[in-house]
């Protein structure tokens, strides 16, 4: 049974087509979810891709949160339905609330847009299944506004609740843990390039993997973490454990 | 301060980082005031000032709807904090050409 995953379209979203593609490369049915309609069309998982969402007008994401389909998204997850935010879309995850953190400006204030390398922290979450841990993976970044934040409180307890997913890494596998090293594209916080909530069914991530998910864009390694998703959903479903979220 | 029912106020709402926030763009205006000449100025900090028209029917009603709006959509609270100024009656303040009525 083929899975199907919605891909979020906001006004400003660029990355849509690229992410309706990987995921079909992986073996999905995926969807277009028009940002003005609550209907998540029985999707298994829901992604919310890259782009400039409402222009990033205000901040980076906050438009966007308050749009009709991130009222479904968000009834989604809370009811245990995987969710998916890549660069503004990991943006858009975190002003709503549903992943720990903001995305500050990036510290160089100039926009970063170029190849890097993030590690996957741990391998048995929804977003990480088979795909290889410490390992450097190459894949781009594009974005002004991606330096992770969150107080000292918080980052302790997402370290302690195996909540970050994603490090920046240098090309030999070193944690960029000093945020100007450059390695790390923005700044981040202890190389921190991808989040997930405490019940482990959203996660956001800066880094594109969908723009690095076959051999001819330069690099197919981001190609792991769109399978990872596609398995976990198609699992679920399987199971019977995608929510039914019903918002008027 | 009182106002007939159904006046219109002006507001600003003053959103700035907060303490110990990184703030890149603050750093980068003090690093550009050697070019100008400028010495002894720190402690930059760039926010953002949004000014809005409310109508409702009493003071404390707009108030509380500029306070919703600051607090959900203008800032960020984990990383902003902002500050509302009542500008007064929005027919006495002069608004620039164009703006939004």
């Amino acid at each position: 049974m083929t899975v199907r995953i919605g891909v979020v379209v906001f006004p400003g979203s660029n990355c849509d087509t690229d992410t309706l593609r990987g995921l079909e490369l992986v073996g999905a049915e995926s969807v277009a979810l028009w940002h003005e309609s609550v209907d998540l069309h029985g999707v298994s998982a829901v992604v919310l891709p890259g782009g400039f969402a409402y222009g990033d007008y205000l901040r980076a994401g906050v438009i966007a949160r308050f749009s009709p389909v991130m009222r479904s998204v968000a009834a989604f997850a809370a009811a245990g339905g995987l969710v998916l935010g890549i660069c503004n879309g990991f943006q858009v995850l975190a002003e709503a609330g549903l992943v720990p953190g903001a995305l500050l400006r990036n510290r160089s204030v100039r926009f970063a847009g170029r190849w890097i390398s993030i590690a996957v922290e741990r391998g048995d979450t929804p977003f990480t299944r088979g795909a290889a841990v410490g390992v450097p993976l190459r894949m781009p970044v594009a974005h002004g506004e991606g330096c992770y934040y969150a107080d000292e409180a918080t980052l302790d307890e997402l370290e302690r609740n195996g909540q970050v997913l994603f490090r920046y890494v240098d090309a030999s596998g070193q944690v960029a843990a000093d945020p100007v090293d450059p390695a790390n594209p923005n700044g981040s916080l202890r190389a921190i390039a991808g989040v997930m909530n405490r019940a482990g069914n959203v996660a956001g991530l800066m880094p594109h993997p969908e723009r690095a998910a076959e051999g001819v864009l330069g690099s197919d390694d981001g190609r792991a973490l769109l399978q990872a998703l596609v398995d976990s959903a198609a699992e679920r479903a399987q199971a019977g454990r995608i929510p039914e979220v019903a918002v008027a | 301060m009182s106002h007939p029912p159904f006046t219109a106020l002006r507001f600003a709402v003053n959103v700035t980082p907060r303490p110990g926030i990184l703030d890149p763009q603050g750093r980068a205006v003090e690093q550009s005031l050697p070019h100008l000449q400028i010495s002894g100025v720190s402690g930059v900090r760039v926010g953002r000032r949004v000014e809005l028209t409310v109508a409702a029917p009493t003071e404390g009603e707009a108030r509380a709807v500029v306070d919703r709006l600051a607090h959900e959509l203008l800032s960020n609270p984990l990383i902003e904090a902002y500050e509302v100024e009542e500008l007064g009656p929005a027919a006495d303040v002069p608004q620039p050409a164009g703006a939004h009525a």
